[in-house]
């Protein structure tokens, strides 16, 4: 993974220092609560509904065993005992004091992390594919190019006030493990007919009150035009981008207003008159970084693990685990293991500080000491041997993090929610409790089959429910929680946005509302047909006319 | 100014200098930031760029005018006249709407203006660091802040990944030499 050298380091050190010192003048009363907001944001820092949250940045998802037990010793100490692991592949701590954060922020530092820019209108944390490296269906691997962005947004001096948040995705694979089509840039890694590598660039999706899914605006741009590109769109959006109203100011908005032709036009123009030579990328930057990011020493191994294969053939369990679990990878002999943080009764994406120390050690013995987090608010142990699979799976069973649900109902995808979150309109954690409990049955989950289940408590969906199969939004209609329902979100290449299937149900209603989609879909699917292409075979009516029948539900007026 | 008003400018203010920075005593008055502008004061007038072109009649060719621009002014209006203005300065009306600096680094690469470029309005020592490497040399924080406490926070970073204008080159085309 990329190491600071003693640039990096002394930046971060001065990111702690400058932030010591606001906090210092903030409480000390020199500061107003509208000057302090800003710098507390872009240092993560949200004032919440019991305590600050810190959200920490995780770049691309990528962690060392060494750097999560400071994770877990941080939770451990200014939290209680626990983090929760975000959609964007962040580190949440809820509980931190104000007056502590300058500390938190000091040692992260020590193990070179931060929580620069994970908040606030600014360009937030980069992220990227969860299998990075490793997948056998990698075009080039997106860490070297997401490490280089992530270094050129860190501290813009042009793009820390812009109109609203920025997030930006790169993708060097075949598939979209990285949502791409939902950022307000999306960069899929590409190579021309000579060759040559270069970005395909997708502007202005983004999910929150006005779903999009983004229009690419160049098919192909040059490697090394990469950030003066960036730089131009984002200059584009901070003079023209809405800033009268909140809810219109994402890029999304101006790229629909002027039309995706009208936007390209500009920002080529802003491109050809404001670029400079000595912004492009070198070979050498890219050598550079590249070498941060080399195979770990792999055993030759001859193919599929013979052991293996037997004990899925003689263990169910086993069995079912790797089916969900276990994922391909581009080594003979190797295999990407998900450890699942979405047991019925856990908030999904949380950890404890034993969890994440356990986690540590296990990637220390068998995966050469690093982990990631996915999107999907898993952790994933990247390069184990498959000699090894069942000693994982034995000893992530007894930490509680072997569910095999990975894809399927139960993996849900979910925000906080009103029980932490001072913007939620609605609780979301109770409600995926009681759906994961419903659906416990692990063959009744298996025979539905590979589906995506995410809920978020507001209209910023920070779980993403504008590309579940099912999505569930907690909305608030006069003092009371309600949740609307959609059905036929999708991420990936042919990512879709789901459909609202009508008026919005009680709290309690939910795992029946569920139950009945999915009766309907065993009734109608065709044969290895998915939840999702059966919807968009026949459309949302007849889930509908199920899932309303009798009208017995109680329904939001 | 009408008594109990807060003043939107401040009598001092920080400027850029080969050496460092210093805090001066401000000689422009800005017109036009409440009510119509008064072209005819006396004085070295700061303008609304809707007003230059009157401002220059009035005063006569020979007089030193300064332009202000608000957050959603257009640089490109300003192309022709960067040889005839004395000074550029950019509002910030909130200091939340980050117009200014993209305004600012376009006016610097984009139209090639080598003069005093003026941040004003509400922004504090928090925002300089940032203001100044998007290419302006001249500071008049929000009242409430004192400049001479600010100065230091010129320089809160000795790394700086990217290019901007106090920096043509990005940190990977200088890295080699400043690790040596």
């Amino acid at each position: 993974m990329y190491r600071y050298d003693r640039l990096d380091q002394t930046l971060v050190e001065e990111r702690v220092a400058q932030f010591r010192d606001q906090t210092r003048r903030f409480l000390a009363g020199e500061l107003t609560e509208d000057e302090f907001r800003p710098l507390r944001l872009q240092n993560g820092l949200y004032i919440q509904r019991h305590a600050p949250m810190l959200r920490i940045a995780v770049p691309y998802g990528l962690l060392s065993s060494r750097q999560l037990r400071t994770l877990a010793a941080l939770a451990r100490r200014y939290d209680r005992g626990y983090g929760h692991f975000t959609t964007r592949q962040n580190l949440q701590l809820n509980w931190p004091k104000l007056e502590d954060v300058p500390e938190i922020l000091a040692e992260l530092a020590s193990v070179e992390m931060h929580a620069i820019q994970t908040s606030g209108n600014c360009i937030r944390n980069i992220t990227s594919d969860h299998f990075a490296g490793i997948a056998p269906d990698e075009i080039v691997d997106p860490r070297v190019l997401a490490e280089i962005l992530r270094q050129w947004s860190t501290l813009h001096p042009e793009f820390a006030y812009l109109p609203r948040k920025f997030k930006i995705a790169i993708n060097g694979s075949v598939e979209d493990r990285t949502a791409v089509l939902l950022h307000d840039i999306g960069l899929h890694v590409v190579r021309d007919a000579a060759g040559e590598l270069g970005l395909r660039v997708v502007v202005g999706g983004g999910m929150g009150r006005t779903p999009m899914i983004g229009h690419v605006i160049r098919e192909f741009l040059p490697w090394r035009e990469m950030l003066t590109y960036l730089e131009a769109i984002l200059r584009v959006y901070n003079r023209h981008g809405r800033r009268d109203n909140l809810y219109k100011a994402r890029i999304k908005i101006l790229v629909k207003g002027l039309g995706v032709e009208e936007f390209a036009r500009q920002v080529e123009s802003e491109w050809e008159t404001g670029r400079t030579s000595q912004g492009l990328l070198t070979a050498d930057e890219l050598e550079r970084v590249a070498a941060h990011f080399p195979d770990p020493p792999y055993e030759a191994l001859a193919g599929d693990d013979a052991h293996y294969l037997a004990r899925r053939g003689s263990d169910r369990a086993f069995d079912r685990w790797a089916q969900r679990n276990v994922h391909p990878h581009k080594r003979h002999g190797y295999a990407a293991v998900t450890l699942s943080l979405k047991k019925t009764g856990v908030a999904p994406g949380d950890a404890t500080a034993e969890q994440m120390e356990f986690v540590a050690d296990l990637a220390e013995r068998y995966s050469f000491a690093e982990l990631r987090v996915s999107h999907e608010q898993n952790l994933i142990l990247a390069d184990v041997r498959q000699a090894d699979l069942h000693a994982v799976w034995q000893e992530a069973t007894s930490a509680g993090l072997a569910t095999p649900n990975v894809g399927l109902l139960t993996n849900i995808v979910c925000c906080p929610g009103g029980d932490f979150c001072s913007l939620a309109n609605a609780k979301s954690i109770p409600v995926a409790e009681a759906i994961q409990q419903r659906f416990e049955d692990l063959d009744y989950l298996h025979d539905i089959g590979a589906l995506d289940l995410n809920m978020s408590g507001c209209m910023n969906s920070c779980g993403h429910h504008h590309i579940g199969h099912i999505g569930i939004l907690g909305v608030d209609k006069n003092g009371a929680e309600w949740y609307q329902v959609s059905i036929g979100g999708r991420q990936g290449r042919d990512a879709a946005l789901g459909q609202v299937i009508g008026p919005s149900f009680a709290a309690a209603q939910m795992p029946e509302v569920v139950a009945r989609l999915l009766d309907a879909y065993v009734g109608l699917r065709h044969e290895d047909e998915l939840f999702v292409d059966t919807v968009h075979r026949l459309g949302v009516a007849p889930f509908k006319e199920r899932v309303y029948a009798g009208r017995e539900l109680a329904v939001a007026a | 100014m009408p008594a109990g008003s807060l003043p939107l400018l401040p009598e001092r203010f920080i400027r850029l200098t080969p050496s460092g920075a210093r805090v001066e005593r401000d000689a422009w008055t800005f017109v036009g930031l409440q009510g119509p502008p008064d072209l005819g004061a006396t004085g070295r007038l700061v303008v609304p760029l809707a007003n230059l072109r009157e401002a220059r009649e009035r005063q006569g060719a020979d007089a030193t005018i300064g332009v202000w621009l608000a957050p959603g002014d257009d640089p490109a209006r300003l192309a022709g006249d960067l040889d005839h203005v004395g000074v550029i300065a950019i509002h910030f009306p909130k200091l939340t709407d980050g117009r200014g600096y993209s305004t600012a680094a376009s006016l610097r690469r984009r139209y090639g203006y080598r003069g005093e470029l003026r941040a004003f309005g509400d922004i504090g020592r928090d925002q300089l660091y940032y203001l100044r490497r998007c290419g302006f040399c001249a500071f008049s924080l929000a009242p409430h802040h004192d400049p001479e406490a600010a100065l230091p926070s010129l320089d809160t970073f000795t790394v700086r990944y990217q290019a901007a204008i106090d920096e043509p080159l990005p940190l990977f085309r200088r890295r080699a030499e400043m690790r040596a």
